[in-house]
């Protein structure tokens, strides 16, 4: 069509098939700079200004990350979040495979909507009233204290259940667990069952067949399950804040009382791009070892595994050791700097160098 | 591993997944103002309470405005990515939709600070649009996500047929393409729309003095007194999430079945 017309330059590109696409997914696209990418864009530089009282001091500083990063609150705060997140996404993964891998490998194909219809329900209810529903199950008067004192289990109420990071724990496991199931049902239900019978058929037993052919080749749903659980809970406002007391409360909290309650704005974001930088750096962290550790152990054997298994932990310790030690000697910015730059530089030329492995972490 | 054991373990996630939805309803009907066992017996005062509450019509009417305009919003954004994503390939591809994917995994508190902290500083009051507009952010990814899926079961060779017998690419669209997407369209709406209406983080802190829904029943929980009727609230809440979505499910499967394929999971 239009081929008499003149075409100029412009107009012939859009009619390409880049162009086209370009066109088309451009208005979500603006929508997002706009509305995502500029505003996050702020909040960094934000970070780097200061509050003084009812107007905020462009100059350009970097004290709001020393008292965040010196405090011992915000250090709590930020450590308690990452291993909320931590155990979170452990139980939810491990909870949620079994649940993935019985309706991927025995229910029925034209059952298996319906069984991911009910996972997925209780997702799209109200967060906020599951969570505050948790608070009532977990409350000193109820349902479990109940019971477990009907039957006679208990004298009185446990008055741990609620108010703690346990109960915060709990309660982002129960509302984060669709999310779990639904990325490593996609990955078991790509895998070629063929696959399957020839390890058999090759003389294989059930358990090595599931350990050497289901678990990697469903790897990539589980990672994708742990990005999916790990994010979005360590930044959780609403479980802390109902079910945390002040055993339980997260970054997140914090970040908004320095926003409406502290009227310090600059602070909030300086918390809110450590919150990020963090998470990123950790689970950039945690894949690349895990890699790593993956290709080791398949290549070396015999005593020298002892030394792959111990690598993780004298890594561990060495950066316990920066950021507890390094900033008396180094000064805090630099010595911090350095360890975020040595884990970025470290994970990348792992992820560059060493392969997917059978294990496609 | 065998089947029995494992359907037991599928059978109890399933029932600890819906325990506390299911005590939703049982303490909304109790007659007692303490939420607590053993249940008193049945009532429906606390329905009946929610009725003369104006605070909590304002709020309705606000969330019924900001959830059908993100519905609208995050479906025609979706819907015009969902086809580049699909049809086309263009320069920067796996970037450009990872990037508009993003809130999909972004801590909602980050998402909305970020906001709030822009508004504050151009000098917007926070009000209905402006959750309006964070809503349509976060749910563009899922309005995304259903269409993708229509529109990639959808069988390329009808609109290569429509071209070749002379129809306009607009013609083709509106006569082949939409009526072919249309069932996804309606579920994605009604995703939105159940996002929208369920979500608190933004427009708690994006909402001013135009409470949504959520953010009410946030500000109810503060008074014990009020619990019972927060209950009934939540029930009607959840039965209203839970109706729009076998409904988008329905439209899902209608989708499939024009497409002429088997039904192999759900969304996303």
């Amino acid at each position: 069509m239009g081929d008499r017309r003149p075409v100029n330059a412009l107009s012939k590109a859009l009619r390409s098939d880049a162009g086209r696409g370009l066109t088309l997914v451009s208005p979500a696209l603006i929508y997002a700079l706009l509305l995502l990418a500029a505003p996050l864009a702020v909040i960094v530089l934000f970070s780097f200004w200061t509050q003084n009282f009812l107007t905020i001091e462009r100059v350009f500083t970097l004290d709001n990350y020393r008292t965040a990063l010196t405090d011992p609150l915000y250090a709590t705060l930020m450590q308690r979040s990452i291993s909320i997140a931590g155990m979170v996404t452990a139980v939810t993964v491990i909870l949620a495979f079994p649940v993935a891998y019985y309706i991927s490998f025995y229910v029925r194909p034209e059952r298996k909507s319906l069984w991911l219809f009910l996972i997925t329900i209780p997702f799209w209810t109200s967060y906020l009233i599951r969570v505050f529903l948790w608070r009532v199950i977990l409350a000193f008067d109820g349902p479990v204290n109940g019971t477990l004192m009907g039957f006679g289990v208990i004298d009185q109420p446990l008055p741990w259940l609620l108010y703690n990071a346990t109960a915060v724990v709990i309660t982002l496991a129960h509302a984060f667990a669709p999310f779990a199931i639904l990325p490593i049902f996609v990955a078991l239900e790509k895998i070629d069952r063929a696959l399957l019978e020839a390890s058999r058929d090759l003389g294989e037993s059930p358990a090595m067949t599931f350990l050497r052919v289901t678990l990697p080749l469903a790897m990539p749903g589980v990672l994708a399950a742990v990005l999916i659980v790990f994010i979005p809970t360590v930044g959780d406002y609403v479980t802390p804040r109902l079910v945390g007391g002040s055993g339980g409360t997260m970054i997140a909290n914090m970040i908004y009382a320095q926003i409406f309650d502290l009227n310090d704005r600059p602070m909030g974001a300086t918390l809110a791009v450590l919150a990020m930088t963090i998470v990123a750096l950790t689970l950039i962290w945690a894949i690349s070892r895990v890699r790593l550790w993956l290709w080791l152990g398949g290549r070396i054997s015999g005593r020298a595994r002892l030394l792959v298994l111990a690598a993780p932990v004298a890594e561990i310790a060495l950066i316990g050791w920066v950021i507890g030690q390094g900033p008396a000697i180094f000064g805090l910015i630099p010595a911090l700097l350095a360890l975020a730059g040595a884990v970025l530089v470290s994970s990348a030329a792992i992820l560059f160098s060493v392969p997917r492995g059978r294990f496609a972490v | 591993m065998t089947a029995r054991p494992l359907f037991i373990f599928a059978g109890l996630y399933l029932l600890v997944l819906y325990a506390p939805i299911v005590l939703l309803p049982l303490f909304a009907f109790n007659d007692g103002t303490v939420i607590a066992f053993p249940l008193q017996g049945f009532t429906l005062d606390w329905f009946a309470a929610l009725l003369d509450t104006p605070a909590l019509h304002d709020a309705t009417l606000n969330s019924l405005i900001i959830a059908v305009s993100t519905a609208v919003f995050a479906t025609t954004l979706g819907l015009f990515a969902a086809r580049a994503a699909t049809r086309y390939r263009f320069p920067l591809k796996g970037g450009i939709v990872g990037f508009i994917m993003l809130p999909l995994v972004l801590p909602e508190v980050i998402v909305a600070i970020s906001l709030l902290v822009v508004l504050m500083q151009i000098g917007i009051d926070p009000g209905l649009w402006t959750i309006i507009l964070g809503h349509t952010l976060i749910s563009t990814p899922f309005a995304i996500a259903i269409l993708q899926g229509s529109f990639s079961n959808m069988d390329n060779s009808l609109e290569e047929a429509a071209i070749d017998l002379g129809e306009t690419r607009w013609g083709t669209f509106r006569l082949i393409t939409l009526p072919l997407v249309t069932p996804g369209i309606v579920a994605s709406l009604l995703i939105c729309f159940t996002i929208s209406l369920d979500e608190f983080i933004i427009a708690f802190f994006l909402s001013g003095n135009a409470p949504t829904l959520p953010v009410y029943l946030w500000g109810q929980l503060r008074f014990p007194a009020r619990l019972p009727v927060v209950m009934a609230l939540g029930t009607i809440l959840v039965a209203l999430s839970v109706i729009l979505l076998m409904i988008a499910e329905t439209y899902r499967r209608r989708g499939l079945r024009r497409a002429g394929l088997k039904d192999t999971g759900g969304f996303l």
